[in-house]
């Protein structure tokens, strides 16, 4: 084999091996991100039943329930909708009502959420970053001094688009 | 008066680290010894000041010295004295210390073990060395001042962050920077030899052991990290790909690649230009991990700090040393030579098959880790890229190269034979075949996939001794003839032995608990028992119990088997009043290398009962003992003679013996 034939060879092979992980990388990528909404957001789309999503909120004061065993209820809002949550499952330490959580999982037919992960803060002083972004576009939250204005108590889950 | 003492001499590191960052590299450019000598009195007078700082802050922390204000953030005086300590890096600003801390350590160590280095080459090491060191000195001064007062001093501080009270944070942090940090030593001798124009293969003699110091720390400071987090996050999982974790695991990938290819360059002085560049972009993802943890893109329990003019500063960083060392290369790297010639088919091939992959699969891990915030500051959608992600395309990456780890050593240098190389690991293969019979038929034949997991890992472990084996020659030359050829192999050969059995048997426990684990949350109250993998958890007594700043509710459990007590845990919740903050205590009892994990969630409604999750993890510990095991291996192959560093073979051995530590 000349030089100039093996040097062609292994940039085939490199080429290969980068072209087949690039594809891996935009199938994977396609298929298998969630995306972040808001109690809003997912009260307006109407996402397929298979598509991952985070939802970002503030656990809704009082909305809390629990039957007893590994399954908890709860309602994530953001002051203008809430979705309604269910889990299974041991909740984070830092879970608690009033608080940021991001919930993980898929929008069930009967629109409640069903959450595989539930994730709250690691630290009294944090709020989950997405969740923050978000109260602070609708003026809940300013930087240096956190939840300004606490999020009402939504009515009910309203029908898409009548919140706004 | 200690802690001015302290921020006194870190203002006076950073006028050393100036005169470090010029001085000898000017005496390289001039050909002027006394200038070049300068960076090694620098190096060394510049780690003494910055460990005179560290060392303030950590008295400090000991004496509960509220008057300063990180001190008052993150520590709080009832803590035990051992996480007072510990609490020194426990924050923002005193990590950054403690990376300037390690990142001055490597430095001196270049300076006095580099006796025997050329000195214009050592000259401009120790400069890079200083250029790194001047822009994160700065970084601490303007941005992150660990030493900043607090007028009036409060009576009590406001505690470390309770899931890092731990004793598994005392040596993560430590263990990881060693190795982040450490890889700056080959990103600087690489940037030395863009400069000089020079590169042979006593350069690769320099480089290697450096790089393999920075490989074992990391790869001990990934293994503690996950473990922490296995057993403090109480969730049970042992990798979550984390960006913060893939952080740190990219210039990991990075560096296995650069430890393999610098093995090349040594032996056969090829990949010249490629080993360069490795040695680039290993320390590029490592100050890309300090950007990503440090800079607060990112919310995770490692993200102290979200202050944003942080961020741009690291941002600045990065983009000056990474963007100044590609720019130098692209000017640079077509002066360097090219190196010996080799087939396809033959150790140097099987080493450019493992850094193709390897440096693919760290291209996955970043894509996946920087795709969703570059799509966030373009787009503004937020998405995140989990787990299934990484399942779909790391692993298919990584396949093929764990597939071939056992033919490499076999291979020769320059044209290897594939074919021979086979036929000797038929007692690997045949082992393999036999686990993959073995799995199918304990599963029934419906676990495929787990069947060739575990055949794989078998392949591995069983193939990474072939070599040892054969080239003791038990077979021809009887067991006693082939234990005396064993012990009289170079140490490297065990250590690629060790390391890639390390390999094997990370991939066995990693296999193992995704196909067998056992999972029940239940609901229990006292007296109540579980079942769990032939086990009986049995719920004795929850009672309330003051700790040293928590109080602890406190869950025993014991563990029967057939009616015998085999052992009794406790897992426990702990409320930290200083922050508010609750934290899991799980409980485990590990039984051979499998454990049983118990944590705890919330009590139900009238107080009775709670809920528990109880894991079965079968070989769980594997996953971390693998990791040790790479480790010792790479310890081995730095304690062989001939990788001993400054032990090229002109100089007298007994000048180089100190060095060899």
């Amino acid at each position: 084999m000349t030089r100039k034939a093996k040097r062609l060879y292994s940039i085939g092979a490199m080429v290969l091996v980068v072209g087949a992980a690039a594809g891996l990388v935009l199938t994977a990528l396609s298929s298998s991100v969630a995306y972040f909404q808001s109690p809003t957001d997912l009260v307006k789309n109407q996402p397929g039943p298979a598509q991952r999503i985070r939802l970002g909120g503030l656990v809704e004061d009082g909305s809390v329930k629990r039957d007893g065993s590994s399954h908890v209820t709860f309602r994530v809002t953001d002051s203008v909708d809430s979705v309604p949550v269910t889990y299974t499952g041991i909740l984070p330490d830092l879970f608690r009502e009033g608080q940021g959580v991001i919930a993980e999982g898929t929008l069930g037919p009967d629109r409640v959420f069903v959450a595989d992960t539930v994730l709250a803060k690691h630290d009294e002083k944090y709020m989950p970053k997405e969740v923050v972004d978000d109260l602070k576009a609708r003026g809940l939250w300013e930087d240096g001094k956190g939840l300004v204005q606490k999020p009402e108590k939504t009515v009910s889950a309203a029908p898409a688009g009548a919140g706004s | 008066m200690i802690v001015e003492i302290g921020h006194f001499a870190l203002v006076l590191s950073l006028s050393v680290a100036l005169v470090q960052s010029v001085l000898p590299a000017l005496g390289a450019r001039r050909g002027d010894e006394r200038l070049m000598e300068t960076g090694t009195i620098a190096a060394t007078g510049g780690f003494l000041l910055i460990a005179i700082a560290f060392a303030a802050l950590m008295t400090a922390y000991v004496t509960s010295d509220f008057s300063v204000l990180n001190v008052f953030e993150n520590s709080n005086s009832q803590q035990p004295l051992l996480y007072k300590f510990t609490s020194t890096w426990g924050n923002h600003e005193g990590s950054m210390l403690l990376w300037v801390l390690i990142l001055a350590f490597f430095g001196a160590l270049v300076a006095l073990f580099g006796r025997d280095l050329p000195a214009s080459l050592k000259a401009n090491v120790l400069s890079v060395q200083a250029w790194i060191l001047t822009s994160f000195l700065l970084f601490i001064l303007l941005t992150s001042n660990p030493f900043q007062r607090l007028d009036p001093a409060p009576m009590e501080g406001q505690d470390l962050n309770p899931v890092l009270q731990d004793i598994g944070l005392a040596i993560h942090p430590p263990l990881l920077y060693l190795g982040y940090v450490g890889f700056s030593v080959a990103f600087s001798f690489a940037i030395a030899a863009l400069i000089d124009g020079r590169i042979d293969a006593a350069w690769a003699r320099w480089v290697r052991p450096w790089t393999l110091i920075a490989w074992i720390f990391l790869t001990l400071g990934i293994a503690m990290g996950s473990y922490w987090a296995y057993y403090e996050l109480g969730w049970g999982g042992w990798w979550f790909w984390d960006p913060v974790e893939n952080a740190s695991f990219m210039p990991w990938l990075a560096g296995t690649a650069l430890l393999h290819s610098a093995l090349v360059m040594e032996k056969r002085s090829a990949l010249k230009i490629w080993t360069i560049l490795l040695a680039i972009l290993t320390f590029s993802l490592s100050l890309l991990g300090t950007f990503l943890v440090r800079s607060g893109v990112l919310t995770s329990v490692h993200a102290f700090a979200t202050d944003p003019t942080r961020g741009v500063f690291i941002l600045c960083i990065l983009g000056l040393f990474i963007g100044g060392a590609l720019c130098l290369f692209a000017w640079r790297a077509s002066a360097l030579e090219g190196g010996g010639l080799f087939a396809p088919i033959s150790r140097e091939g099987a080493l450019v098959f493992n850094n193709l992959f390897l440096t693919t699969a760290a291209a996955t891990v970043l894509v996946g880790t920087l795709y969703p915030l570059i799509l966030e500051v373009l787009a503004g959608k937020k998405i995140s890229v989990g787990a299934p992600f990484f399942d779909l395309t790391f692993g298919p990456v990584m396949l093929p190269l764990l597939f071939a780890v056992p033919f490499g050593p076999l291979l020769g240098w320059k044209r290897g034979d594939l074919l021979g190389a086979a036929q000797r690991l038929y007692f690997a293969a045949g082992s393999a075949l036999a686990v993959l019979i073995g799995v199918l038929a304990y599963t029934g034949g419906t676990r495929i996939l787990t069947a060739f997991g575990f055949a794989l890992a078998f392949w591995i472990l069983a193939g990474s001794l072939t070599d040892l084996f054969l080239r003791a020659a038990f077979l021809r030359a009887g067991w006693r003839t082939g234990v005396s050829r064993l012990l009289g192999l170079p140490r490297s050969a065990f250590g690629t032995t060790l390391a890639h059995f390390g390999l094997g048997v990370t991939l066995l426990g990693i296999v193992s608990v995704s196909s067998f684990q056992g999972e029940l949350i239940t609901t229990m109250a006292p007296g109540q028992t579980a079942e769990i993998a032939g086990y009986t958890l049995a719920f004795d007594r929850i009672e309330q119990r003051p700790g040293s700043n928590f109080e602890a509710q406190a869950a025993a459990f014991s563990i029967r088997r057939g009616g015998v007590v085999e052992a009794n845990i406790e897992s426990s919740k702990r409320f930290f009043p200083a922050r508010q903050m609750t934290t899991t205590e799980s409980g485990i009892w590990t039984h051979g290398f499998s454990q049983l994990y118990v944590s705890l969630g919330d009590p139900s409604p009238d107080n009775r009962s709670i809920v528990v999750r109880i894991w079965w993890k079968p070989l769980v510990t594997l996953i971390w003992l693998g990791a040790v095991v790479m480790a010792a291996g790479g310890l081995l192959s730095l304690a062989d003679r001939r990788l001993r560093v400054g032990a090229p073979a002109r100089r007298s051995r007994a000048q180089a013996a100190p060095a060899g530590a």
